[in-house]
């Protein structure tokens, strides 16, 4: 028995997947909205970012996916009970990494404990030694064995990965064969011979290192904790998959909560100039002129004063982890509309004189269909632009935020909490990498896709980009 | 001219009434002081006492805008708004929660700042100008398409990457510098050292990249293609010519930090223990020393008015176009 | 054979790579002697400015190349100089101006500096000396007050000036040949007669070629020795400039010709060539011009041309020079007159506009608190009617404020003070929805057809935003059908109504245009500068259509321009503006044909006109329109009138009508003067 856990960010997340299909949907018969997007896909590196970012995406996607396990019923009980521990679907599949928890460190693949206990040996002496693992290779009869193990269960999975990227390329060389009315053959061989004007080569290459590395984790991770364990020996593998969905959250509903606020002021101050404008101009700049940095730390600060006096708000210890990451979102937010409103109003400006506008003026069309009708989309280059230029920045700031002590709640995992409590662990002697290390490169993964993606829509979406090259 | 500084120094007053008004709703009307005391206090159960005595050591027992209690123009002085926001105005800090007095901590410890953070701007700026003319100069070629990806690698890195790497390698490893910690006078650069070159090279890929789409757009001017056809060589043309514009968008961004300089980095100044306003800050976060944050809060904001300030006079040193107009 | 300075063989340029790769230059050959000036002639994106920066290396890059060809300068192949060889080319023996003075000059380095730059590179000239001969070019160029103009800034002067500066720049190393691309066709007319004689004068002083790139054909008939004409990267036809104006060879050109308004041709409808300009992203077979040709027959489609005459001298690219060749089968091609007057005005002479003493002040800010210091004067008491039926152009050069007058008409400025009554209502006094609901009435069509439409609505949806703003055309279907319909009456066809803007060329995109504004029905159309932005071909087939609705519909225009010899083909009055004021108006025969005020005049003189022979005398104004923010004392015009006497500096000149309707404001012709 299951019962459904709706979290706030769960449902923002949501509905900003619906936006996005909506609009696709919206835009798919577009011609002027659907060119730009063919141009981003034409570019190998931004495919290959697109498939990484899918990885992420889904990843994220299964982790918001939320309820709560039916606790085993006790005697004589009525109703179900549920367990406090909300779950998402994502922990269902990571099943065991979740629930195999160490003493204390190991490193990656290890058998036994990082430190030395002191246990009583069989003779009653006292003896320092590494003690074996509680789970880590406990499947392993000789420990010699472990090489040839890990070995035979990687070639394994790269047999079923190559299997999976097969089997995917054909889905799509398929739907591809329909789309272009030609037989199948055809359409795989352009696929793969690089000859189609979307870089499918590239796409299937790294669909195939996706799922080379997906096999490999999903292979391994319930027989050897991977990335190792940290200090309470939970399995940092897991910690930094269930960060990616803190990285997302934070990318895409921080700029959810900031847009309406940026783009319509922006529009307004920029179109109707006058008072309006000197008021939101006024707004902004008090706003910017706060270091971002102190004012989240002091609209974090009051909100944990809040938390902490107002304990009967929530249920769950996921419930207040989850509005405090949401909350996080709205500071961030607030802080970073500024730019992206200044910039509208400068480019709102430049386009009220235009004569298009001038001429619905000229029609007697009213100021607000003006607004909807001709400032609105041709600003929405200027936001996506905007949007996934952000995406990268805020991943990276959520780290910082954490380490100075005001990002996301303690209890959520996310790579900025992973690198707070793991910066000490440089010091130890001998030291612990793996942590830091995990968090960092699958940090950087997604950054440097956002970052190349981005770039590719910036090119395909800026007209002044389009003419420099 | 002169009438337009004015205009905007007079412009910084709504300005910093505005961040007074926002510190102080945040601080006090969010939450009541009675509140920050029961957080401070921190048992499960604090007495009315214990709470009654922390607000008047702190001199938060007063009423927050009204004190009807007080005579005459003490109604309005003896706030807490009086008291602990307007009293910003003038400088006037006041004592942290923990019972020191701010403004002599600032003015201890704002040098220290000072001596990471001026370097680093420095140096930086001259490191990502010239990268970037070094790239636009080159553009198209291999070297430049090279040096956007390392740049576009770089940013994708997250900040406490380079320090914590840069701290293993050079520290721990080559013992090239001290790990942390600071020393006032001139041996204090054994120890600036480091994070300036952290510093600098973290901020290489985003602004090396930003620049160079500045250089790109000078040089792609009609201006250039004039000076071009006059038969000047390509690096005179650079630094004659497109230099001098691309400085004006570059200034944009870098004047207006030039007088937060003084607040220092949070991150760098933790990480190597450096005692600066940004290691103050940081502390005083952890440690939920609300009136140090508050006076940061303020602080910061007069420094990036002063920055925007500066920036208009900058304008006026290199574009001729708002000098004379 | 004098000597050849310049020879061009076969010049080829490529921009970009693979399939998408243009070729705006295709095998370009000419030559220029010495001292000449050869005029290069052609629409926009035939490649003319291409060659020219090809001449010099300068194609953009990265993605322009010089793919083949020669270029010789004094018998030295340029294309085969290391690029610092070229460096003492560039500015020394060939020096180059451009379009846009206002883009072309540093911004914020100092005008002296930017010459004495030139200076420094190709004479070694530094300090004192260079500084001499900076103040000495300056003055060479007509700048006056040289002293104080050598550490300004390029802001600080008008566009004329920085044309002359630009000049400057490209004499300091005294080259043997001025590449001068499009000098003039960002500035006035009046200013542009003192640049192009400026350029004309320089010439004769120092025996420098020139190499003048326009599109105007008025502007080759004024200074060219030899003429090239250039059509979709090619040279189609070259010949000495009196044999040109005489009896155009190419097709091509005489359409040129025949397309150019004037007003000998006002009740003939314009000769346009259909279409426009192919693009040069293809590989052509036959001649380029085949498919706007009204003498092509198959031959021109399936062989390309060769080039009859003599090398890098005289000849042309057509097969109808072809002597042994095959007689086209030629169509005799009349001038077609306009159709009839549909809807003649029955009710002719009522007045629809009428403006009275309309004024549009733009407040000056200053100071620390921004308090009104002064006004910009854009508009300062113009009145006007307009007829039903009836086209009035509004004449004046950029500034006078006659763009504004069309806005504050329609409502889109508000005037400060003044009336404008249409059809009996004062639309001054009106506000909001009672104002919204009469704009179907009055319509405007803009300059630019490319910043007009929005770009992410298709032509249907653009057509049909009018429509149910003013919730005419009935219910859905009806206004599509009608969309449909107003496609086809503008020439365009119905199923254009799916597309997006970018899509359309210039001049179908103005008919677009022309399409949305008729569908409200309006009775009065603002005409802002419609045919400005586009080539003189296509400019014939836009103010045809206007003529053959106007006589259809029986619209009136209120037709703003700069350029007179529209005016003489649409309008039926003509008002001058100068300085936000008329000061002139009347029938548009006895404007153009006897102007009084001293600006009609010179504005008339210095439109360069093809009429080769007849060496008319230019007058030339001096200096630029003042600013409308300080105007002059008394007659706004006296500091650049020729004719100026002390009176004029007192008091604004009254009207004076010196014949039946024709009227103008000036003291040679009032009583008191």
């Amino acid at each position: 028995m299951r019962q459904m856990v709706l979290l706030w960010t769960d449902a923002l997340v949501f509905l900003l997947v619906a936006v996005v299909l909506l609009f696709a949907w919206y835009a798919r018969n577009k011609e002027h909205l659907r060119a730009p997007w063919r141009e981003v896909v034409r570019s190998r590196l931004a495919v290959s970012s697109l498939v990484v970012l899918a990885a992420y995406t889904v990843t994220g996607l299964l982790d918001s996916v939320h309820f709560r396990m039916a606790l085993p019923e006790a005697q004589g009980q009525q109703e179900v009970q549920y367990s406090g521990e909300v779950l998402s679907l994502l922990d269902e599949l990571l099943g065991p990494m979740r629930t195999q928890v160490e003493k204390t460190y190991s490193a990656p693949f290890a058998t036994h404990l990082y430190t030395r206990e002191t246990i009583t040996g069989p003779d009653g002496a006292p003896q320092r030694v590494y003690p074996r693992l509680q789970y880590g290779g406990a499947h392993l009869e000789d420990i010699g064995d472990r090489n040839r193990d890990i070995l035979l269960r990687s070639l394994n999975a790269v047999a079923q990965a190559l299997l999976a990227t097969a089997l995917i390329t054909l889905g799509f060389a398929v739907l591809l064969a329909r789309r272009w009315k030609k037989p199948l053959r055809v359409a795989l061989r352009a696929m793969l011979g690089g000859t189609s004007s979307v870089p499918w080569r590239t796409a299937v290459i790294t669909i195939a290192v996706v799922a080379l590395i997906i096999a490999l984790l999903a292979a391994l991770s319930p027989f050897y904790h991977v990335l190792g364990t940290d200090k309470v020996g939970q399995d940092v593998l897991y910690q930094t998959i269930k960060s990616i969905r803190t990285g997302l959250v934070i990318g895409t509903l921080t700029t959810l909560v900031m847009l309406p606020f940026a783009v319509f002021l922006g529009m307004m101050a920029g179109y109707f100039r006058g008072w309006v404008d000197d008021v939101i101009q006024y707004l902004y700049t008090t706003l910017n002129s706060i270091p971002g940095v102190l004012l989240i730390a002091a609209a974090v600060l009051m909100m944990e004063v809040y938390m902490s006096n107002h304990p009967e708000l929530f249920e769950t210890m996921a419930e207040r982890a989850d509005l405090r990451l949401l909350f996080l979102c709205l500071i961030l937010g607030i802080t970073s509309w500024t730019g992206l409103c200044r910039l509208l109003r400068g480019e709102t400006l430049k386009l009220r004189e235009l004569d298009y506008v001038e001429a619905a003026d000229a029609f007697g069309v009213s100021r607000l269909t003006i607004m909807l009708r001709h400032l609105l989309p041709n600003l929405l280059h200027l936001v996506l632009i905007a949007v996934v230029l952000d995406f990268s920045a805020l991943v990276l700031a959520e780290a910082v935020l954490s380490y100075v002590g005001v990002g996301v709640d303690p209890t959520t995992l996310s790579w900025g909490n992973m690198i707070n409590r793991a910066r000490l662990e440089m010091a130890r002697e001998p030291m612990v990498w793996w942590s830091l290390l995990a968090a960092f490169t699958f940090m950087f993964t997604l950054v440097l896709a956002a970052n190349l993606f981005s770039d590719a829509v910036r090119d395909a979406f800026d007209p002044r980009m389009r003419q420099q090259r | 001219m002169f009438a337009y500084l004015v205009r905007r120094v007079l412009y910084a007053i709504p300005i910093l009434i505005g961040v007074n008004l926002i510190t102080f709703f945040l601080f006090f009307v969010v939450n009541t002081p009675d509140d920050m005391a029961r957080m401070h206090l921190g048992m499960k159960r604090v007495t009315p006492e214990a709470i009654e005595k922390w607000k008047s050591e702190r001199g938060y027992d007063r009423p927050l805008l009204y004190n009807s209690a007080a005579q005459g123009g003490d109604k309005l002085v003896d706030t807490i708004f009086f008291e602990k926001s307007v009293r910003l105005f003038v400088f006037d800090f006041g004592s942290s929660d923990s019972g020191r007095d701010i403004s002599a901590d600032i003015g201890n410890r704002m040098w220290a700042s000072l001596a990471i953070a001026l370097p680093q701007f420095l140096i930086g700026l001259l490191v990502y100008v010239s990268f970037a003319m070094l790239l636009a100069f080159f553009r198209g070629s291999y070297l430049d398409v090279s040096g956007v990806v390392l740049c576009v690698i770089l940013m994708s890195i997250s900040g406490l990457f380079y320090i914590i790497a840069g701290q293993y390698v050079f520290s721990k490893l080559l013992h090239l510098f001290p790990i942390s910690g600071y020393e006032p006078g001139w041996l204090a650069w054994r120890f600036v050292m480091l994070p300036v070159v952290i510093g600098v090279f973290a901020g290489l890929g985003s602004s090396g990249r930003l620049y160079r789409t500045f250089f790109l757009e000078e040089i792609n001017r009609d201006y250039v293609r004039t000076a071009r056809a006059k038969g000047l060589p390509e690096l005179r043309l650079m630094f004659r010519h497109v230099l001098k514009n691309a400085m004006v968008p570059i200034l944009t961004g870098v004047v207006v930090v030039i007088p937060s300089l003084f607040m220092g980095s949070l991150i760098m100044e933790s990480f190597f223990g450096i005692p600066g306003l940004g290691s103050y800050t940081i502390e005083a976060i952890q440690n939920q020393d609300f009136a140090i944050v508050r006076a940061m809060v303020f602080l910061g904001s007069v420094l990036y008015i002063a920055g925007l300030l500066l920036t208009d006079l900058s304008y006026t040193l290199v574009d001729p176009r708002i000098r004379l107009s | 054979m004098t000597q050849i300075l310049l020879k061009v063989d076969k010049l080829q340029v490529r921009i970009g790579e693979g399939a998408g790769a243009i070729r705006p230059v295709d095998g370009v050959s000419f030559s220029i002697r010495r001292g000449e000036t050869f005029a290069l002639l052609g629409e926009s994106g035939c490649g003319k400015s291409m060659t020219a920066l090809a001449l010099l290396r300068l194609l953009p890059r990265p993605g322009g190349e010089i793919t083949g060809g020669s270029v010789q300068l004094d018998g030295e192949e340029l294309l085969a100089l290391t690029e610092s060889g070229m460096r003492s080319v560039r500015g020394g023996r060939i020096a180059m101006i451009f379009q846009e003075p206002m883009t072309s000059l540093n911004p914020v380095m100092s005008i002296g500096r930017q010459i004495s730059e030139s200076l420094e590179q190709h004479k070694g000239l530094r300090g004192a000396a260079a500084r001499e001969q900076v103040l000495e070019l300056l003055r060479a160029v007509g700048i006056p007050d040289v002293e104080r103009r050598y550490g300004e800034y390029p802001h600080q002067l008008s566009g004329g000036m920085k044309q002359r500066v630009m000049i400057a720049i490209a004499l300091a190393g005294d080259p043997d040949l001025l590449i001068a691309d499009e000098p003039t066709t960002a500035l006035d007319v009046t200013i542009q007669a003192q640049v192009l004689d400026v350029i004309r004068d320089l010439q004769r002083q120092r025996g420098m070629a020139v190499l003048l790139i326009t599109h105007d054909l008025g502007v080759v008939a004024g200074m060219a020795d030899r003429v090239a004409v250039m059509y979709a990267g090619q040279i189609v036809e070259q010949a000495p400039r009196e044999q040109f104006f005489a009896a155009p060879q190419h097709p091509y050109s005489q359409k040129l010709f025949a397309a150019l308004p004037e007003s000998s041709k006002r009740d003939q409808r314009l000769t346009v060539i259909p279409g426009s300009v192919p693009p040069l992203n293809q590989a052509f077979t036959g001649c380029r011009f085949a498919d706007r040709c009204h003498a092509a027959w198959d031959r021109c489609r399936r062989e390309t041309p060769r080039w009859y005459g003599s090398d890098h001298e005289q000849g042309v690219l057509c097969h109808l020079a072809d002597p042994a060749g095959a007689t086209a089968p030629r169509a005799a091609e009349a001038p077609v007159s306009s159709p009839p007057h549909a809807a003649i005005q029955e009710r002719q002479g009522e007045q629809l506009l009428d403006v009275e003493d309309l004024k549009i002040w733009f407040p000056i800010h200053k100071g620390l608190f921004k308090r009104v210091v002064g006004h910009v004067r854009a508009v300062d008491g113009v009145s006007m009617s307009i007829p039903r039926g009836q086209a009035l152009a509004l004449v004046g050069e950029s500034g006078c404020g006659k763009t504004t007058v069309g806005k504050g008409i329609l409502q889109l400025l508000r005037p400060t003070a003044g009336s404008v009554r249409f059809q009996d209502v004062e639309l001054t006094q009106l506000k909001g929805e009672a104002l919204r609901r009469r704009r179907a009435d009055f319509q405007i069509i803009f300059q630019d057809p490319f910043s007009s439409m929005n770009p992410r609505m298709s032509v249907g949806d653009i057509i049909e935003e009018g429509m149910t703003a003013q919730r005419v055309g009935g219910n859905a279907a009806q206004r599509k059908e009608r969309i449909a319909g107003l496609l086809e009456q503008v020439g365009l066809r119905p199923e254009h109504a799916k597309r997006y803007p970018h899509e359309f060329s210039g001049g179908q995109r103005q008919r677009i245009c022309i399409a949305r504004t008729l569908a409200v029905n309006p009775k009065l159309i603002v005409c802002d500068e419609p045919t400005s932005a586009l080539d003189v071909s296509v400019q014939a087939q836009i103010l045809n259509l206007l003529q053959d609705l106007q006589r259809q519909l029986g619209l009136s225009y209120l037709f703003i321009t700069h350029d007179l010899s529209v005016v003489s083909y649409l309008a039926d009055r003509v008002a001058v503006m100068y300085l936000g004021r008329i000061v002139e108006e009347g029938d548009v025969r006895d404007v153009l044909d006897k102007p009084q005020h001293p600006y009609t005049q010179a504005l008339l003189s210095a439109v360069p006109t093809i009429e080769a022979g007849t060496e008319r005398k230019v007058i030339r104004l001096e200096g630029d329109m003042p600013s409308p923010s300080s105007p002059p004392s008394g007659c706004h015009f006296h500091p650049r009138c020729p004719h100026a006497m002390a009176v004029c500096k007192e008091a604004y000149p009254a009207v004076t009508e010196t014949s039946g309707g024709h009227t103008v404001r000036c003291y040679l012709y009032s009583d008191a003067g």
